[in-house]
């Protein structure tokens, strides 16, 4: 009997519908992608059972579990007008014109308004170093209360924002306006919390959105044995 | 890396016109894989896939003290007594009274403060259920259901729980009863700071039990 020739050449695999695919899936997730933004510190957050997703317009205060307050607005052209804002609030800081469109792109920061443009300025050695300082986050105390005057831009910012791009006042009030979330850390003592939230309170803002991380609802958290 | 592979048409006869060779071109596209897995690789890691959850909370706009709430039916009231530690956790129902009312303990565990709140509002989520059940087999309508359901819930009869803080309680402690209160359908709710009798009989019942301080 006469052997059975296997065919010397390599075999080839038609890769066609593979790569149509690769590239499928990576354009796909070009377009999706969206970098996460630069978070100056580590914040565990709470689980909890409830879905809701972080909304789109959203004003976040980020409260480390040392209390100190980082602040991030959603939209680069209205975090622009908001540091403009604070700006004119704040006359002795200066900040130039190409360093403000830094901060535009940059994400959470929490910095008193003196050392923000020393912030903006840095690389990001430094402003991690600046992050790491104790005094770092941003002053709310009564006579000092920058918080208050970054959410008040904010706002204002936000609303300029919303209003040229043609939305009317009850789509504001209702689906389009501004969110505010707080995101804070499972070990912040709730007194710092509550500062925060008595901020808002002061500016009539009374719904927020604590950001948690999702858990079932049978997972029951760890009980501690006595 | 692409390479012609001659069709065979080279040795044609005299008569045969001269065509344009019909050669298959193959291309070697391994390098166009790798470069594509890897960019796909690199966005499906860079990617945050799943945006962060939120949980919503809305504060009263005054800041309410004990006697204000008080003013509604005391026997409605539950109020979660939330400690510096995660084990103090405490509550009674009605009204505070610093000689005879005594601190529950209980915990954030599924047979613990959800077990108390869901008896507590078990009225409630029953009508819940049995409107539920309506709206599955299409007796009513979601606009019927919705309308339906807030009255329910917003029922000048419903429990409504207090929750009193201190100032080193845990934010993760607050936010695991609004996640209980979420779960068990209970609506009226308000956070607000514990007063100094309440902490003292808490600090006492912590005492009592032998709890870690």
């Amino acid at each position: 009997m006469p052997k059975v020739k296997m065919p010397k050449s390599a075999p080839s695999l038609d890769m066609t519908p593979m790569v149509d695919l690769g590239f499928l899936l990576v354009t796909f997730f070009i377009l999706t992608a969206k970098f996460r933004p630069n978070e100056p510190v580590i914040v565990d957050t709470p689980k909890s059972t409830s879905s809701i997703a972080l909304p789109e317009k959203v004003m976040l205060v980020t409260i480390d579990k040392d209390g100190r307050v980082f602040f991030d607005l959603s939209g680069k052209e209205i975090k622009r007008a908001m540091l403009q804002g604070m700006l004119e609030r704040y006359p002795q800081v200066k900040v130039s014109e190409d360093v403000a469109q830094r901060f535009a792109v940059l994400g959470t920061f929490g910095q008193p308004i003196e050392r923000m443009e020393q912030y903006i300025k840095g690389d990001e050695k430094l402003r991690k170093a600046m992050d790491d300082r104790k005094d770092a986050g941003i002053p709310l105390d009564s006579l000092n209360n920058q918080l208050g005057d970054w959410i008040q831009e904010g706002y204002e910012a936000f609303m300029t924002d919303a209003q040229a791009k043609g939305f009317t006042i009850a789509q504001l009030k209702d689906k389009e306006g501004l969110r505010y979330a707080i995101k804070a850390d499972g070990d912040t003592d709730y007194e710092k919390v509550e500062k925060v939230i008595d901020i808002f309170r002061d500016k009539n803002i009374f719904q927020f959105n604590m950001v948690t991380s999702l858990e079932g609802i049978d997972d029951a958290p760890a009980v501690v044995e006595e | 890396m692409a390479e012609i592979i001659d069709g065979g048409g080279g040795g044609g006869g005299k008569h045969q016109k001269k065509k344009a060779k019909k050669g298959n071109v193959h291309l070697d596209m391994t390098p166009m894989v790798d470069l594509a897995f890897l960019l796909l690789t690199f966005f499906i890691l860079a990617t945050s896939l799943s945006k962060p959850k939120t949980m919503e909370i809305i504060y009263p706009k005054e800041v309410e003290d004990t006697d204000e709430t008080t003013k509604v039916d005391d026997a409605l009231a539950t109020t979660v007594l939330v400690g510096e530690e995660d084990e103090h956790v405490f509550y009674y129902t009605g009204v505070f009274k610093p000689d005879s009312t005594v601190l529950i303990h209980t915990d954030y565990s599924k047979e613990g403060i959800r077990k108390v709140l869901l008896d507590r509002n078990k009225r409630i989520n029953d009508q819940v259920t049995a409107l539920k059940e309506q709206l599955t087999n299409k007796i009513i309508n979601d606009t019927t259901y919705q309308v339906a359901y807030s009255k329910i819930v917003g029922d000048s009869l419903a429990p409504f729980v207090i929750v009193k803080t201190i100032p080193t309680s845990k934010f993760r402690n607050v936010v695991n009863v609004m996640d209980e209160l979420n779960i068990t359908n209970i609506k009226k709710r308000a956070i607000i700071d514990m007063g100094d009798s309440e902490n003292i009989a808490m600090r006492q019942r912590i005492v009592e039990l032998g709890l870690k301080k």
